[in-house]
């Protein structure tokens, strides 16, 4: 019984990261980009931790796999927010399809070309 | 005995899949228009490169890529926001 709940979540959290990378190849611009890969990825590898320390089932294997859940947790949106901001500010053209540019409205209009020129 | 082992079909299944990421990561790192796309594109391989090991860890039943597995999570964070950092120090000057 266990094992076969560690395959599903085996299956399902390798599926994810898959579809996270598949997003990255495939969305249209560098911020939709991202958002495949912070939210699916870290879907993918918690989901992933979750099926090793089920499948170890003592402590140690899964203090590990808690750390590593919890260290993703924290640091995807803090990395994919400080990547996204830089590329942003480094003029990354927004897909031709955006809506709604909040950062734009934050800056003031026109704050992000003075800036690169 | 050689009965049906679910969890080593998944890891290996799991193997695949993981695999068949890191390529298509690997495209986009090549292709990438910019340099923030493939910092993206090593940023999940990283991820991706974690997720190979856990299930190494859980196929062979050592601890020791798990313990590994921490080590590069940590590094590819550091990596990223050095990245981040030289971007916005780059268009400020």
């Amino acid at each position: 019984m266990k094992a076969w709940l560690v395959a599903g979540l085996l299956a399902f959290g390798a599926l994810w990261m898959l579809i996270a990378a598949l997003g990255v190849l495939r969305m249209p611009d560098l911020f939709t980009r991202m958002q495949a890969s912070s939210k699916a990825g870290t879907l993918g590898i918690g989901t992933l931790m979750l099926a090793v320390g089920i499948h170890f089932g003592d402590l140690r294997a899964g203090a590990h796999a808690l750390l590593i859940i919890a260290f993703f947790f924290l640091t995807a949106p803090v990395a994919a927010h400080m990547i996204a901001r830089a590329a942003y500010l480094a003029g990354v053209p927004l897909w031709e399809g955006t809506e709604r540019d909040e950062l734009k409205v934050e800056l003031g209009a026109g704050e992000r070309e003075r800036r690169l020129s | 005995m050689t009965g049906f082992d679910p969890t080593l079909t998944a890891a290996r299944l799991a193997m695949g899949l993981l695999g068949a990421g890191l390529l298509v990561c690997l495209i986009r790192l090549i292709k990438g228009p910019s340099l923030p796309d493939r910092v993206v594109a090593l940023d999940l391989m990283a991820i991706l490169m974690v997720g190979l090991m856990a299930v190494d860890a859980l196929a062979t039943g050592h601890m020791l890529p798990l313990r590994a597995a921490v080590v590069v999570a940590l590094l590819a964070f550091l990596g990223t926001i050095a990245f981040a950092r030289y971007l916005e120090k780059r268009v400020s000057r």
